[in-house]
């Protein structure tokens, strides 16, 4: 099958270009399970820093599961009537403002921080409250949401479903509740475990904007690395694949979905 | 309500949030970066003063060498992988694209497996080889997050490039070499220039990777960093968060422009 000197030489780059990105992944792993890693696999496997990681670590963790679950609420509560509102008015207008919300995808993370720490950092109970690091992570991922919704809307025939339903006597908010939401609902998946899975990651904002009293997990990763033995540090890291792997999965098979309908 | 009204309604959220905590603190970013002794000079400070010119200089550097690397990779990966259909080609797949959301910190990490003090490389090799902390480290730490990026833009404009053209090259007695040069890259070209865009844009902003690994060389998210939280010098963060900012925004309006759709930045 692989016949050519060509064919070889690609299946070489693109076998070593996996083991690039698998093998540190790997060693992560094990390092994490390992009794002493410096000595090797051969001083035992074991559960303990994952354990010990629980203990040191839990609070970040919950942190981080919480701000995404509410980052979520947020990014859909004003992003689903934007991508709505987008999709039945595309002027020169709407792609200023669709334009304009997608900034954070371009602008690093941390000049958004900054900015952020500059407008509002004097406001003392806001600066210190985790709703902060949420505004963080709004702004972030609602350009995901917003774009994901926003596609599988412009797809499809929206202006003539929400004639036949006008016409039927169906006010405004019927139509979006009974036709907008059921039919955006490939988008609103995509965009939700994408909201879900970058909040989670999220550090280039969250590092500016935390506080001591609330690390993310993330955060709590930094920390880990800067100041723990490795093996702690890796089982901290296992746990963070253990959370974000399925999610990242799920979000790849659902956006290749609403890829797929948008079309 | 009538119909003009209720979308009016649904835009006013977004108008108000990316009003509140977008479009005010981009201004404030701004006006603080002026309100130095320097006053708006101080964005000629970053060109004259070397500090700030040597780190642009190496983060220009390792960003294109990152560029031009990832794209090698995956366009050989990714050109391989659309026209080749075996057992295994989907774990494959899912391996080159999976870390595409690992974030900036946790990439830094598995740089300091590989070449830390207690990494493979040191442990597999005689001599004492440590190069995570160095612009090498650095540099396979942007191209870890890179190669998913550019493989994703690269294959989904290898699945619309037409095979019967290079079969008509073949034909008519073109080598291998010529058939890549004449046929497939000019047909890549927009999406290879595309993503590298993302990728330079990406590893120019990336402050995760960076604050793990370059513990001794400075790259410009590194100094935006020191200089607002140790030395305080909020303007000149400001301005380099603007220059990078403006940077970043314009290589990836423009790589949307060419191949439009983008991959989202972070690391």
């Amino acid at each position: 099958m692989f016949k050519s000197k060509i064919k070889i030489l690609q299946l070489t780059v693109t076998l070593a270009a996996c083991a690039f990105l698998l093998v540190p992944t790997i060693l992560s792993i094990l390092a994490g399970v390992t009794v002493n890693y410096f000595k090797g696999i051969s001083s035992g496997l074991t559960l303990k820093w994952v354990y010990k990681v629980w203990e040191l670590y839990a609070d970040s963790i919950f942190l981080s599961m919480w701000l995404a679950i509410c980052c979520l609420i947020v990014t859909l509560i004003i992003g689903l009537p934007a991508a709505y509102g987008l999709a039945r008015h595309p002027g020169r207008l709407s792609r200023l403002l669709e334009e304009f919300i997608s900034l954070p995808l371009a602008v690093p993370g941390l000049a958004l921080a900054l900015a952020l720490l500059q407008l509002y950092g004097s406001m003392k109970g806001f600066r210190s409250s985790w709703t902060f690091i949420l505004v963080g992570h709004v702004l972030y991922t609602l350009p995901f949401m917003v774009r994901s919704i926003l596609a599988v809307l412009a797809s499809m025939d929206l202006n003539t479903l929400e004639e036949g339903a006008a016409t039927l006597g169906a006010s405004p908010w019927q139509r979006f509740r009974d036709i907008v939401i059921p039919n955006a609902m490939p988008g609103i998946l995509a965009g939700s475990l994408t909201v879900v899975t970058l909040s989670i990651g999220e550090f280039n904002l969250t590092w500016m904007l935390h506080t001591p009293y609330l690390k993310t997990l993330p955060v709590g990763l930094a920390d880990s690395y800067a100041s723990m033995r490795l093996e702690i540090a890796s089982a901290y890291t296992l746990v963070f694949f253990v959370l974000i792997v399925p999610l990242l999965m799920a979000m790849q098979w659902a956006s290749a979905r609403a890829q797929r309908i948008a079309k | 309500m009538t119909n003009r009204n209720f979308v009016l309604a649904c835009l006013t959220p977004l108008f108000i949030f990316s009003l509140a905590f977008l479009a005010f603190p981009l201004i404030r970013l701004f006006l603080a970066s002026g309100e130095s002794d320097a006053g708006w000079t101080i964005y000629l400070d970053i060109l004259r003063k070397p500090r700030y010119l040597n780190t642009l200089v190496l983060t220009v550097v390792v960003s294109l060498a990152t560029t031009i690397a990832a794209l090698g990779v995956s366009t050989t990966a990714g050109m391989f992988l659309t026209r080749n259909r075996f057992r295994g080609r989907g774990v494959l797949l899912s391996v080159l694209t999976l870390p595409l959301a690992f974030p900036g910190v946790v990439i830094g990490f598995l740089i300091i497996l590989l070449g830390g003090r207690q990494g493979l490389v040191n442990q597999l090799t005689p001599g004492h080889v440590v190069f995570a902390y160095s612009a090498i480290g650095l540099f396979l730490g942007y191209l870890y997050f890179s190669i998913p990026r550019v493989l994703l833009t690269v294959m989904a404009a290898a699945e619309k490039l037409d095979p019967a053209l290079e079969e008509a090259a073949r034909t008519m007695g073109a080598s291998p070499y010529r058939v890549v040069v004449d046929v497939i890259l000019p047909g890549l070209m927009p999406s290879l220039i595309a993503s590298g865009a993302i990728a330079f844009a990406t590893a120019m902003g990336a402050f995760g990777t960076a604050f793990t690994l370059a513990t001794n060389i400075d790259v410009i998210p590194m100094v935006i960093y020191t200089e607002f939280t140790l030395s305080a010098n909020i303007a000149m963060a400001s301005a380099l968060s603007i220059v990078l900012g403006i940077i970043t925004w314009i290589l990836l309006l423009f790589a949307r422009s060419m191949s439009g759709s983008t991959v989202a930045a972070g690391g």
